[in-house]
């Protein structure tokens, strides 16, 4: 077992979020406002799909040491996958081939001198006839996903057997679809990577659907931990500024406009940059080449959260302003309660919602921030999967010819589907608690 | 009266899921008449008015008939109503601060209408703005129509509204509750300004209210509504003299001024004495090249007394430093002078001295509805008080919580929720609730029942003097409203800009001012006109 720094970070947050709402149980009035998020049937589905990049997050955040010298450390994703994760080839080949995409010189068997693509190594290893691919394509396809949507719909069963569904109101239907059809393409991926490369290779050979698998951990953790980053900074700078006013609301004012006044972009770079560099000469200090990336990863976290907590911050200032204009906090300060119970009694709780909603609406900007970090050469460790790098390594593919293109599609559904249920979320959730929004 | 301009017959607002706002509302305005509708908030005046100008939001379905002269409001289309809006029908709203366009002239807005209702172009079009804002009553109109909405004062503004409501020539104006933002002095004003307008142009009026004292002085007729339903209409005289329903005679009792005056309490112990108290608020340095503004004393010099068990009433207008007063004997805002409050200067105290005499000194405010924190169940809010100020045992203060909701007048059950699910009423109550959990010796009520009905407020003020007599606390009343003066207060002081100008009893500040400003402020209150209508009876 080996604990790397952001595994402890990816199960703190998912503890974190799991006891937020745990505690809702007790506030009847966000109990009632997140019941009213859940009625939504996209709401509903785009929180299936979070729920399964979380899961995918959280098998990749348990990493074990082997004795196996080529793979150093192994998570419990790696282990489940099978082949989608040891079916290394030497370079490039397509989605579905059973041939490579380059050409090897060789010597036929009646002498002559060939130049053709080779027979891959670990995909369609159990085909006699090349011509047999399709017909095998098609029923593996066939029994996976059924084999998907069985098992799926089996859990389904027995969890509306146990009455797990009671509350009437929620779209308990489209949440069973969702899954359901989840679960029948998740088993199809696993089941077709077992003897296929599904999404191709690339340049040194990997499996681009391991890769953007991978990517899912990175993708969330930058976007979840650089969000609760931001979150304290914004809150106490926000509500101290809005709350006492005078000298202090000055001082936060003069550092919020002097760091949005410096290009994010060329701050973070240069942060970035001498991180790098601290890195590159106490190399000693990390044991693998994984805990370096890792410690990398933490670092553009870091770096993102300390330029992303002004815009929260000056909306919670302004709403503080008023709210400490409303009477129940002058109620409050007739009452002689201290100003740290005004600002965690009185002030926090209404707004909650502001937090909330910019929380779930920055998520899905900064996961595809890191995209474009990794992109111009700033952002995670190359070596670490994320779909940033994969990005940034299409970019001379798609020069090539033929076209590489899946290792940008595998970067691109992942974080597309990420972003756009993270999205649909946080809509639902401005829709349903910013009190402007309804009516 | 002769003909009627506006027939309505069986009007029915309901909601898409069936509930009914308004219910089968029948009534007329004849040609020249002034109708009054009232009725408490909720009771569906407003919506009523807003259907005669087809404004009713999208979820609501509306029934039965609407005539104006001869033509049937709800057969037009779109377009046509568009016609009738303004250019037949004009409005005045309530809130003259957001129902002007705060980024327009003025003048631009008068000209709106005129270019959508009349053929006035150019010259023409900006001769008939000063010319109606001549009529409504703005010094230097010429200059002014180039004002903007926050340059001019909030009964300038109720004029512009009137300005724009005449603008396209209506024959019929609806006011809904035109007055009510504004302060006694300067909505006697607008009042006198709108009967004048009436009778020169001969204008029907429908106007809504709930202050029986308006009623008084400009109706014709009236209409009481109660839960969506028109329960009469009658005739002004006989509206005062020999209404039918129950409900109306409640509403016109309640609205009746006390005639009875309290005698002012006895020798009895001081609680709060200030000397010389003055607030500053300092003024803005506009930068380091510009002089500094002087500052400006929202307080200045005041002197006043209050002794055990009794109610100062405080009255003035809006601006004449009230809240101030209030937040400074509080210490939520600083101020000079001194407050002497059980023996100790309130005002050169520290937080942490001010904290034991902050259970003897509390506070209820006007508004219901911000007075809360929305996050937080009535139980918790009743008991903040007690665990900050350590007021009797953790263990008996739940116990207490219940005891205070009984009190009051609420139900024990009703400390688990939360103060959206209470009306405006239930919520003052909690707020006294909420200041009497620490026991105080004086209780600050900053214009507690302006924000209520006529029947909730004399609920309110009969709670207040029973828990009076019960504890023997002391209330500082602070009230922009004349009428209920005498209901509560056993010595009256009246302030003008910071200072008092009068103080004494209730019955020789009432009935025997001898301030020019007291006489003024006396002669405003519309309900002097009530006592009139009512007398005549007698």
């Amino acid at each position: 077992m080996l604990l790397l720094w952001s595994d402890i970070v990816v199960w703190l947050l998912v503890t974190s979020l799991l006891y937020f709402f745990w505690r809702l149980k007790q506030d009847t009035l966000l109990r009632e406002r997140w019941l009213l998020v859940a009625q939504s049937r996209i709401a509903m589905a785009s929180t299936i799909i979070l729920l399964t990049f979380v899961l995918i997050a959280l098998a990749d955040s348990l990493h074990f040491r082997t004795n196996d010298p080529y793979r150093p450390v192994v998570s419990v994703l790696d282990m489940s996958l099978g082949n989608i994760a040891t079916g290394q080839e030497k370079s490039y080949s397509a989605p579905f081939a059973v041939e490579s995409l380059w050409q090897e010189t060789r010597q036929t068997d009646d002498g002559h001198v060939i130049r053709s693509p080779v027979p891959l190594q670990y995909a369609g290893k159990q085909l006699n006839k090349p011509d047999e691919l399709n017909r095998d394509l098609l029923q593996r396809s066939l029994i996976f996903i059924s084999i998907g949507i069985i098992l799926a719909s089996l859990f389904v069963w027995m969890l509306s057997r146990l009455s797990v569904f009671s509350h009437a109101a929620l779209p308990w239907k489209s949440a069973a679809i969702t899954f359901i059809v989840l679960c029948g393409f998740l088993v199809w991926l696993w089941g077709m990577g077992q003897n296929y490369h599904v999404l191709g290779t690339g340049k040194v050979g990997e499996d681009v659907l391991y890769a953007s698998l991978k990517g899912v951990r990175t993708g969330i953790l930058i976007g979840g931990l650089t969000t609760l980053l931001t979150l304290p900074f914004a809150v106490v700078m926000g509500i101290v500024a809005g709350y006492f006013k005078g000298w202090v609301d000055d001082v936060v004012q003069y550092l919020y406009t002097t760091l949005n006044a410096v290009p994010g972009v060329l701050l973070i770079a240069s942060a970035m940059l001498l991180a790098q560099l601290y890195l590159a000469q106490h190399a000693d200090l990390f044991a693998s080449e994984q805990e370096r990336a890792d410690v990398r990863l933490l670092l553009v976290c870091l770096v993102l959260g300390l330029t992303g907590w002004t815009g929260l911050a000056r909306i919670l200032r302004a709403e503080s302003l008023k709210l400490r204009e409303m009477e129940y906090v002058k109620a409050a300060s007739a009452f002689g309660v201290s100003h740290a119970r005004i600002i965690g009694r009185h002030l926090l709780p209404n707004l909650g919602h502001l937090v909330l909603i910019s929380a779930v609406l920055d998520f899905s900007g900064l996961v595809l921030a890191e995209a474009v970090l990794s992109y111009v050469g700033i952002g995670v460790d190359p070596t670490m999967p994320s779909w940033g790098n994969m990005i940034n390594l299409a970019r001379q593919e798609l020069n090539r010819e033929p076209v590489v293109w899946w290792n940008l599609l595998g970067a691109f559904v992942g974080m597309f589907t990420l972003v756009l249920s993270a999205n649909l979320l946080a809509d639902r959730v401005q829709h349903v608690f910013n009190p402007r929004a309804q009516g | 009266m002769s003909q009627s301009l506006l027939q309505v017959n069986q009007l029915s607002i309901s909601l898409a899921e069936g509930k009914k706002l308004v219910d089968a509302v029948s009534f007329s305005i004849a040609k020249g008449e002034i109708f009054a509708l009232v009725g408490e908030s909720g009771s569906g005046k407003s919506l009523t008015a807003l259907s005669l100008m087809r404004l009713l939001p999208k979820n609501m379905q509306l029934s039965g008939e609407i005539r104006l002269d001869d033509t049937n409001l709800l057969a037009l289309t779109e377009k046509q109503m568009r016609a009738i809006r303004g250019g037949h029908i004009g409005m005045i709203f309530q809130e003259p601060m957001t129902a002007l366009n705060p980024l327009m002239r003025v003048g631009d807005q008068i000209a709106e209408v005129l270019q959508l209702q009349t053929d006035l172009r150019g010259k023409a079009q900006q001769q008939r703005v000063i010319a109606l804002l001549e009529e409504v009553g703005i010094p230097d109109p010429s200059e002014r129509m180039s004002w903007y909405p926050h340059q001019l004062s909030g009964g300038q503004k109720q004029r512009i509204m009137i300005a724009m409501a005449l603008a396209g020539e209506p024959e019929l104006l609806i006011a809904d509750e035109p007055t009510t933002a504004l302060d006694v002095t300067i909505q006697a004003q607008v009042l006198a300004l709108l009967l004048s307008i009436q009778q020169k142009r001969g204008l029907s009026v429908l106007f809504i209210t709930h202050d029986m004292g308006l009623v008084a002085q400009l109706a014709h007729r009236v209409g009481v509504m109660l839960k969506g339903k028109l329960l009469e209409v009658l005739p002004v005289d006989q509206f005062f003299k020999s209404a039918l329903h129950p409900y109306t005679k409640r509403l016109i009792e309640n609205a009746l001024p006390v005639t009875e005056f309290r005698a002012p309490i006895a020798q009895n112990e001081i609680v709060l004495a200030t000397e010389n108290l003055r607030v500053r608020f300092a003024g803005r340095r506009k930068g380091w090249l510009f002089r500094k503004q002087p500052d400006t004393l929202a307080v200045d010099g005041l002197n006043l007394s209050i002794a055990k068990g009794e109610t100062l009433a405080l009255v003035g207008e809006s601006g004449c430093g009230k809240t101030s007063l209030a937040q400074a004997l509080l210490r939520l805002i600083p101020a000079q002078g001194r407050a002497v409050f059980l023996n100790q200067n309130l005002l050169t105290l520290t937080e942490r001295q001010m904290r034991p005499l902050r259970k003897s000194l509390q506070v209820v405010f006007q508004d219901p509805y911000g007075a809360f924190n929305p996050r937080m169940t009535v139980g918790k809010i009743i008991r903040e008080g007690m665990d900050s100020l350590s007021v009797g045992a953790p263990e008996a203060r739940a116990a207490r919580v219940l005891e205070l909701l009984k009190l009051v007048g609420l139900d024990e059950s009703h400390a688990d929720r939360y103060p959206h699910e209470f009306s405006g009423g239930q919520r003052q109550r909690i707020g006294i609730a909420r200041a009497l959990a620490v026991e105080p010796n004086l209780i600050i009520c900053d214009e507690p029942t302006s924000a209520l009905d006529v029947t909730v407020r004399g609920q309110i003020l009969d709670l207040l003097d029973t828990l009076q007599q019960k504890m023997g606390v002391s209330y500082l009343f602070i009230t922009h409203d004349l009428s209920i003066v005498p209901r509560i207060a056993h010595r009256v002081a009246v302030m003008q800009a910071g200072k008092i100008v009068e103080m004494g009893s209730t019955e020789q500040v009432l009935m025997h001012p001898q301030q020019e400003y007291t006489k003024t402020l006396l002669a405003s209150a519309p309900h002097h006109y009530l006592q009139a209508k009512v007398t005549q009876v007698v």
